[in-house]
């Protein structure tokens, strides 16, 4: 047995499924002001941080969940959740590592995160977030020498209140969508990563979720400021146990990149998808946005989507700033019964600004699968241009694969090139790879890893051999 | 609005003299229109041309009714005369006059009748619009294995004695087996302010062809819509063209089905936008069978103050495999406050396809335009030179050659 066939053998069913048995400290189930301000106490949060939560408690109140989304879901009871789950013996945070609870170090480990400083080969400095609170973050040392925060979103909200107040909801404001602003309202932590004046994050920075507990929805929020002329490389990992009952996941994520600043965000999305027949499987409506704000600025997206029985998500960029520059480049997979709906909008504001769109889907089985995706040039945005592209590829003819582009171009000057395609394996391309000594398995893992390569190429070297093993692990099975 | 709708309702109804089920069918239609209202922005298929809007903001005191009593005088003026044809004549939404001269009487049947249920599945407000207040349907059948001689021009025209009015018209055509159609639209208006509301039904049997040209050049100040609802049966080909130029507020829908084998459709269409004007064009192309086939592709060239939009939707079914599909759609923006927009879909559920779309949108280039200056054309010139040449792609798709020189001599475009 080669090690792939190891590897597959030991991945066949969803390998992150297993629970932690760790007590937990919960809010009361339901959805209320009450529970907003158990969240906000527990978390000694100050006084604007809960007006901010309850203004957008009071948003929500007048909001409807949206239904204009392609994949269908049975309604959501938000009185039937838990909005705070947290280990107990986080409840006075430890230290250092060592007062960690030894089950939670085990956790991370069988997921393979390195919280451990030892593992400092690894060169990765990880928050770990587990349902709702951040348990721990490494490398703080040198991170901190160079003036770099990256810290929980709890303690941030304690120790760097300027900033957080300064930023947190300039991008996703508490007045857009339904899922958005219940984040708002009652989200429990995240990372905060705050890059000073010219420089260059020396590692990769990296959160870790987990969704654990049971009946609890899990709502991180994410803010990255990259100050003028910095640069800082983050990468997020998700897994959760395997559960009957569907998951929500609704997290908000903001970068903001001034002057001369580059934010490159990637995601490997691996949260349990459900059971073959549909069963269970995490909701991951998550809204990630980023505003170039400064000129000559930059953010880029990749994503590796396998997971979630339902993706419904759009990586966005605002290129506010003169000759600023976006980025999405994605792999979505989906398998068995899984549904996404997932693409990006490029919003053209300022001058010369530039975005690109490399958008791969796969949908094999029972799924569906959709490219939903805005490019939009503003009558100001002069000499601006797009290029899009977005494949898929189909096996079976069970599934589906559907592209929804909007193209909006209000300005003369600019130009937009978008370009689609929907195909199969080919016979041919199968049978070549068959007849040099491949198996049929091998041949389709090959072609669909040179059909995704575009985007591969674009993640950070550990976590792209990491993606390319789970592209053909999500494939498990289609074959034939 | 509503009080409008009934008392005009009232007024064609007892104008029609129809039976009681009639009436019945109607109203039921009226009551889904005033439950639903125009369409506006907030429809996903509306979402670049808000009728609801433009009718607010335009034709404020829209009423419903015409006087069909009357004839109207027929100006032989407007006719196409390099062309022989046969004429369907609308005046103000009246049919005033037949003439299948060029063809064989027996080959040709025309019935009229009232509104019937509507066969397909809509949520378009307009079409029991329609439905509640067309005058009459008739109905062309083209009997098996015949093709008619002449081309089939439809001329639709108003003059001054309509103001804010909304005419509603249907015509249903079933092409037999092995028959053909040329059929030309041809809008020949200069009112202003009145909202024109055309439903097209065809029926297409086994080997039918059918050739659908819409012209509407003439500058005018209405709002249009038309709704063109194609079925087709084995190996059937359908060939729509749209030149969309003439009126302030245009929207052309196509909705094709495929159903039978070997069928394909192909719709061209061209946007030439001058000042102030919004107009789109939105198809569903359905492959509900294997080996189907559709081609689509729309240029648009986009004035000042104006938007164009083109939503193309694909949809193939998990039974229609090998089904092959393609849309392009090109802009090019004249002015800084040109808008086009562009929302092409597929909807794919079956894997053996070859599916793609294209859409590019920008300015004129300016190296071709130094290239053709710098061999003595000036500016103005070489910028009409590039844009007909853009055009003349989608114009030279047309099949037939003598439309397709009519339609050359229309935009005024030179080999």
């Amino acid at each position: 047995m080669d090690t792939r066939e190891k590897d597959i053998e030991k991945l066949k069913d969803y390998k992150y499924g297993f629970t932690t048995d760790i007590e937990n400290i919960k809010a009361p189930k339901g959805l209320n002001e009450d529970v907003i301000k158990f969240i906000s106490n527990i978390k000694k949060e100050p006084e604007w941080m809960l007006n901010f939560r309850l203004k957008a408690y009071e948003r929500l109140k007048l909001l409807k969940e949206p239904n204009w989304q392609k994949p269908k879901y049975p309604k959501i009871d938000y009185q039937d959740l838990y909005y705070y789950s947290a280990p107990k013996s986080m409840k006075d945070k430890p230290k250092s590592l060592d007062e960690l609870d030894p089950k939670l170090l085990e956790t991370y480990k069988k997921l393979g995160i390195p919280l451990q400083e030892q593992a400092r080969l690894n060169g990765i400095a990880v928050d770990a977030v587990f349902d709702s609170v951040s348990v721990a973050t490494t490398f703080k040392e040198e991170l901190t020498k160079q003036g770099i925060i990256f810290c929980s979103m709890s303690e941030a909200i304690q120790k760097h209140p300027e900033l957080v107040k300064k930023y947190l909801g300039t991008v996703i404001p508490v007045t857009d969508h339904f899922f958005a602003t219940l984040n708002s309202a009652v989200f429990t932590d995240g990372s905060f990563v705050y890059i000073p004046e010219g420089v260059r994050c020396p590692m990769e920075l990296s959160t870790y979720f987990r969704i654990n507990a049971s009946e609890t929805g899990q709502f991180e929020r994410t803010l990255i400021i990259a100050d003028k002329g910095s640069y800082v490389s983050y990468l997020e990992g998700c897994t959760a146990p395997m559960r009957d009952e569907n998951q929500l996941h609704a997290a908000n994520v903001e970068l903001i990149a001034l002057d001369d600043a580059e934010i490159k965000y990637s995601t490997v999305q691996n949260w349990y998808p459900g059971d073959e027949n549909g069963k269970g499987g995490i909701y991951n409506f998550v809204t990630k946005r980023g505003l170039c704000n400064g000129k000559n600025s930059k953010i880029s997206w990749t994503q590796v989507e396998t997971g979630s029985a339902i993706t419904w998500k759009y990586p966005s960029c605002i290129l506010k700033g003169d000759n600023s520059i976006g980025e999405f480049y994605s792999i979505a997979i989906t398998n068995n019964h899984q549904k996404a709906d997932t693409g990006t909008k490029m919003i053209h504001l300022g001058k010369n600004t530039k975005s690109k769109i490399i958008s791969k889907g796969i949908s094999a089985g029972y799924s569906d699968m959709t490219y939903r995706g805005l490019v939009d040039i503003n009558s100001k945005a002069k000499s601006s241009s797009n290029y899009t592209q977005c494949d898929s590829l189909l096996m079976g003819n069970k599934c589906g694969a559907h592209t929804v582009p909007y193209i909006k171009n209000k300005n003369f000057d600019s130009n937009i090139a978008h370009e689609a395609t929907t195909s199969k394996i080919s016979e041919e391309q199968l049978h070549y790879c068959q007849q040099r000594g491949l198996s049929a398995e091998e041949a389709v893992g090959l072609i669909v890893n040179g059909f995704c390569k575009e985007v591969l190429q674009q993640l950070p070297m550990e976590f792209a051999v990491e993606a390319q093993k789970l592209v053909g692990i999500s494939l498990e099975g289609s074959v034939g | 609005m509503s009080e409008q709708l009934q008392s005009d309702f009232d007024k064609i109804v007892k104008s029609l003299k129809i039976s009681k089920e009639e009436i019945q069918i109607k109203k039921d239609f009226l009551n889904k229109f005033i439950k639903k209202g125009f369409p506006n922005r907030k429809q996903e298929d509306w979402k670049f041309l808000d009728i609801s809007q433009i009718i607010k903001k335009n034709i404020s005191d829209l009423n419903f009714f015409n006087d069909y009593s009357q004839p109207n005088k027929i100006d032989s003026s407007i006719f196409v005369d390099d062309l022989e044809h046969n004429k369907i004549i609308f005046i103000n939404g009246r049919i005033e006059k037949i003439d299948l001269d060029y063809e064989d009487q027996n080959k040709i049947e025309i019935s009229d009748g009232t509104t019937k249920e509507i066969s397909f599945d809509h949520k378009n407000s307009l079409i029991d619009l329609n439905s509640a207040f067309t005058n009459k349907v008739f109905k062309i059948i083209v009997k098996k294995n015949y093709s008619l001689k002449r081309p089939l021009i439809i001329y639709h025209s108003t003059d001054d004695k309509i103001k804010s009015t909304n005419i509603n018209l249907r015509l249903d055509f079933e092409l037999g087996e092995n028959s053909c159609l040329k059929l030309i639209d041809f809008f020949i208006d200069n009112t202003s302010k009145n909202f024109i509301n055309i439903f097209y039904n065809f029926n297409l049997k086994k080997d039918a062809i059918l050739k659908n040209y819409k012209i509407d050049n003439f500058k005018n100040n209405n709002l249009k819509y038309s709704f063109n609802n194609i079925e087709q049966g084995d190996n059937s080909v359908s060939e729509t063209f749209i030149l969309s130029a003439g009126s302030d507020y245009l929207k052309n829908e196509i909705n094709c089905n495929l159903n039978g084998k070997y069928s394909s459709a192909f719709v061209n269409g061209v946007f030439s936008l001058e000042e102030n004007q919004q107009h789109e064009i939105r198809t569903a192309i359905n492959h509900l069978v294997e080996n189907t086939k559709s081609y689509q592709l729309i240029k648009s060239v986009i004035g000042k103050n104006s938007k164009s939009a083109y939503q193309g939707k694909i949809f193939v079914n998990s039974k229609a495999q090998k089904t092959d599909g393609y849309q392009l759609s090109k802009a090019i923006l004249l002015d800084e406050t040109s808008e086009f927009n562009a929302k092409p879909e597929l909807e794919i559920y079956a894997d053996d396809v070859k599916c793609s779309h294209g859409s590019a949108s920008g300015n004129l280039d300016e190296n071709s335009i130094f290239y053709l200056m710098s061999r003595g054309l000036n500016y103005q010139q070489s910028k009409e030179l590039l844009i007909n040449g853009f055009l003349l792609e989608v114009i030279e798709k047309i099949t037939d050659s003598e439309i397709k020189n009519l339609i050359k001599n229309i935009l005024r475009l030179k080999e």
